[in-house]
């Protein structure tokens, strides 16, 4: 099997992945979930054996990082939605923390679906292979977040 | 697009920019780094340097494409740009090209070098500063008296040129004979040395 040299993943999705974590799990978390997400991969790589898709192989991991990150907060109760503490690089950017909150609560794969299409700008099928769906299963939980979102900001 | 869906496009953009995050993986990756790897200025040009946790492995000159393509096939894809694993090797490289090295001490990892060509580099690394062999000398070192055309190539393929001073390595004629990197960079390795006036 043919692999490029892992450097080059790490440039070519690192920022992708970050914006996915930074969506899903928040500021707190993101930077953990992406030290674990790439560490995962790192250890696994020499043994992929398909290369054809690394970015959706890379979401896979970050996708189920996420969602340990989720639990583990669910079952240590800490509070869902706090803001991230903006380290001195960060550029101040207005978001919408209701919304984030809101997103943060929705079932995991719905959740995921949602970041992935909306902040990671992913194709259906790959956030299908990300979340271990089909294509059209993943259209159908993008949807039913987005449904989800619009009747929770109804409220 | 509507209003909803690009807000939640913005939920990507707060905290630490994601280049410092994958910065601190890099140093978390330690020993499961297989491949470190820095690109260094020289007065040869840009060179790219690899090293394993057994030593040097690998230096490649700027004109040289997929050289870490190769290594990812050859030895191991976890690779990673990695400056702090090649302190020492950048720090001998430019005292040796200051005049103020005449040898390396960096451990060398020969796992890209194998058969006749490590015994042509084996002898090829005893060669001293500033002192030039022959092809058909090394050929004979390395065992095999009529193999100086062989060797040639052996030499040509060396993966840790300037360290494993190939360079060195001149014609019985007088003349400089090739250099994988390109006769110029021979020929200002051998002006450095003092070897060629």
């Amino acid at each position: 099997m043919k692999l490029p040299p892992f450097q080059s993943l790490l440039e070519a999705h690192g920022e992708e992945i970050y914006r996915f974590l930074m969506a899903s799990v928040g500021g707190n978390d993101a930077e953990d979930c992406f030290q674990d997400t790439f560490m995962a991969a790192l250890g696994a790589y020499p043994e992929l054996l398909d290369a054809t898709n690394l970015k959706g192989w890379l979401f896979t991991i970050a996708h189920r990082k996420a969602i340990d990150c989720h639990r583990r907060r669910q079952t240590s109760d800490v509070p869902l939605a706090n803001l991230p503490e903006t380290g001195e690089e960060a550029e101040p950017v207005l978001v919408d923390q209701t919304l984030w909150a809101r997103v943060r609560d929705l079932p995991p794969k719905q959740r995921s679906a949602i970041v992935l299409r909306f902040v990671a700008d992913l194709p259906y099928r790959t956030i299908g292979e990300a979340t271990g769906c089909s294509e059209a299963a993943a259209r159908q939980n993008v949807r039913a977040g987005l449904t989800h979102l619009r009747e929770d900001m109804a409220k | 697009m509507n209003d909803l869906e690009t807000a939640l496009g913005n939920l990507g953009d707060l905290g630490i920019p994601a280049a410092s995050a994958a910065r601190r993986f890099v140093d978390e990756a330690g020993e499961m780094v297989d491949i470190a790897y820095t690109t260094i200025d020289s007065p040869l040009g840009e060179l790219i340097i690899a090293a394993t946790p057994r030593g040097l492995l690998r230096i490649g000159f700027e004109n040289e494409t997929g050289v870490l393509d190769d290594l990812a096939e050859r030895v191991s894809p976890r690779i990673l740009e990695y400056p702090a694993r090649l302190e020492r090797i950048r720090h001998e490289l430019g005292e040796y090209f200051a005049g103020h090295r005449d040898r390396f001490e960096v451990p060398l990892d020969w796992g890209l070098i194998d058969g006749f060509r490590r015994r042509v580099l084996t002898v090829t690394a005893q060669i001293p500063y500033g002192g030039v062999a022959t092809y058909q000398d090394v050929a004979r070192r390395a065992g095999q008296p009529r193999g100086a055309r062989a060797a040639g190539q052996a030499l040509g393929g060396n993966p840790i040129p300037v360290i494993i001073p190939c360079h060195r390595v001149v014609r019985s004629g007088g003349g400089m004979g090739g250099y994988g990197g390109g006769t110029d960079r021979k020929e200002f390795l051998l002006r450095l040395e003092g070897a060629m006036l």
